[in-house]
């Protein structure tokens, strides 16, 4: 069975959900092989073997000192020698831009932000703001496929994880762009966003920056805060967490919208979302035509009762 | 500095955007705008002509009707414009796209390529790095901040975890996200002298572009079937009578969330 290539997202050794569930979709396809950029290979590779990976290829962390191009040579030069039936990546900003550098040294094809995926490798998509499914594949070559997180349900599967590591020579043209430094902003014990299985989002509902009533009801969930763009735009929520058509696309399994309209731009980040429960002040808000469970009023005292009762249930 | 920005044009996300039968965009269906991240790639760039002088050249890609979006791009401010237009290009996917694109800056003399992160349509995200890949130039993508010192760039390259620091040599490809900056809008005066700027006409043949790797038949992506999206369950909605919270925790637990 041809292998198919799985790029683990991890930090610092910690294998992150979304890898998981790429490692269940790869089973469709053939056999999983991890690729593993950096350290802590070591201790991720039980949860590698424990989702069916039976290769984990080990690159140096040197890869990461360049902005994409070195991991994009690395895929292609694994997938060719390999002779990779595909090669899956999670549909984050950067690894979409390792997923198309990496299917043109290919000569191959790129499918980004893809919902689901079969064993023939056709790819689902929500496409326009979610008011179409449309089904794609790659022309030739090995395809690169990037599947949304929260996409495609992780199910357990024991693999070997044999590890082999991996020597890479760093192109100069790959050297290009260095990256000096790495900035880490705070955002406390939350999930990150486009990987959380629930989201919280505050829109203009919220009604000023203090966004301690979303911040709260998403802390009693463990739940990622996202923000409407109006909410963004009027400077009360950092621009990074704005889920919609400019910011970042969700799916997660659960998405609560507190004050927020449902403006087709919004709904573009966040349409897929398995379940979603709305609070409006506005009946007519659009957002009540998406929620499987909705409740006219105001936000301020609908999401602490919520809240409360969550904390009372633990 | 001379900084060529790309240059999208857009169904409007507030119109009823289609398909057409072949499942490439229905450009009739909508009214089509300028790529919104787009202008905060011109903005950029303006503000770097202004700090480092130079001029800024508009180039996009797209059938005649994306004249609409050339003209606004050359109102806030941008120098001439680049078009790249043949029924050759028709349904070519984002790695086409980028490749047809290298080709065509092949054509202009630039120190710095700008873009936005992502087209409100497609929104592959992958049409600055294949294009870095195509050109062999540094990849500053994502950027949040953008500095020029001589020869020398630097950006902020927004990371799930904050942002990255990166440097490289120009000539580069950089992409840039929302909320870099302001895109200032265009004064009537500019808008007048927007209609005088020149905007050269290039085929595909003119840009350098080998026609059998471009448009749908050639295309890396073959999009199967496209349907409208099942509609969603109605759902329970309830109007809050003090109980609004608790409802939803009902619910919230019915679905074994809590």
């Amino acid at each position: 069975m041809a292998e198919v290539l799985v790029l683990v997202d991890h930090v610092d050794g910690e294998v992150k959900k979304v890898t998981t569930e790429l490692l269940t979709a790869a089973r469709r396809i053939g056999e999983p092989a991890a690729v593993w950029v950096g350290a802590g290979a070591d201790s991720g590779k039980a949860k590698l073997a424990e989702f069916g990976a039976e290769k984990v290829y080990v690159a140096p962390a040197e890869l990461n000192d360049y902005v994409v191009a070195p991991k994009a040579e690395l895929l292609a030069k694994l997938a060719g020698e390999k002779s990779a039936a595909a090669i899956l990546v999670s549909a984050t900003a950067e690894n979409k831009e390792i997923a198309g550098r990496t299917a043109v040294k290919l000569g191959s094809g790129v499918l980004t932000d893809v919902v689901d995926v079969t064993a023939e490798l056709v790819a689902e998509h929500s496409v326009f703001g979610g008011a179409l499914v449309t089904h794609a594949k790659v022309a030739s070559g090995t395809p690169v496929v990037a599947i949304r997180p929260n996409s495609v349900p992780a199910e357990p599967a024991s693999g070997a994880a044999a590890v082999e590591e991996v020597s890479v020579e760093v192109s100069e043209a790959a050297k290009g762009a260095k990256v000096v430094e790495r900035v880490v902003q705070e955002q406390g014990a939350r999930p990150e966003l486009t990987e959380a299985a629930i989201v919280v989002s505050g829109g203009r509902g919220v009604g000023s920056d203090d966004f301690s009533v979303v911040e709260k009801l998403a802390d009693s969930l463990g739940a990622a805060v996202g923000a409407s763009r109006a909410a963004v735009d009027s400077g009360w929520y950092p621009n990074q967490f704005q889920v919609g058509q400019t910011g970042k696309t969700v799916s997660p399994n659960l998405y609560i919208a507190l004050g927020i309209s449902g403006a087709i731009q919004h709904r573009a980040g966040m349409q897929t979302s398995k379940n979603i429960v709305a609070v409006n002040k506005d009946p007519e808000a659009p957002i009540f035509e998406l929620a499987d469970f909705g409740v006219v009023g105001d936000l301020h005292t609908v999401a602490p009762q919520l809240t409360e009762e969550i904390e009372k249930r633990k | 500095m001379n900084i060529v920005v790309l240059v999208k044009q857009v169904p409007d996300t507030a119109t009823e955007r289609k398909l057409a039968d072949d499942h490439t965009l229905d450009r009739a269906a909508s009214d089509g705008v300028i790529n919104e991240l787009d202008e905060y790639a011109i903005e950029e760039a303006l503000l770097l002509k202004e700090k480092h002088g130079g001029e800024v050249t508009i180039l996009s890609m797209g059938p005649d009707q994306a004249t609409d979006s050339i003209r606004k791009a050359l109102s806030m401010g941008a120098d001439k414009a680049v078009h790249v237009n043949d029924e050759a290009l028709k349904g070519s996917d984002a790695l086409q796209t980028a490749y047809a694109l290298s080709k065509a800056l092949g054509t202009i003399e630039f120190d710095l390529v700008v873009l936005g992160s992502e087209s409100t349509d497609a929104r592959t995200g992958v049409v600055g790095a294949a294009l870095a890949e195509y050109l062999g130039l540094p990849q500053l993508t994502l950027a949040g901040k953008v500095d020029v010192d001589g020869s020398a760039i630097k950006v902020q390259r927004q990371t799930d975890y904050g942002y990255d620091v990166v440097e490289a040599q120009l000539p580069a490809v950089v992409s840039v996200v929302e909320k870099i900056n302001e895109p200032r809008y265009p004064s009537f005066k500019l808008i007048m002298q927007a209609k005088k700027k020149p905007v050269q006409k290039l085929g595909a043949a003119d840009a350098g572009i080998d026609t059998a790797k471009v448009g749908l038949a050639a295309a890396t992506t073959q999009t199967v079937d496209a349907a409208p999206a099942p509609p969603r369950a109605a759902g329970t909605i309830v109007k809050d009578e003090g109980d609004g919270g608790a409802k939803i925790a009902a619910f919230l637990a019915d679905k074994k969330f809590v």
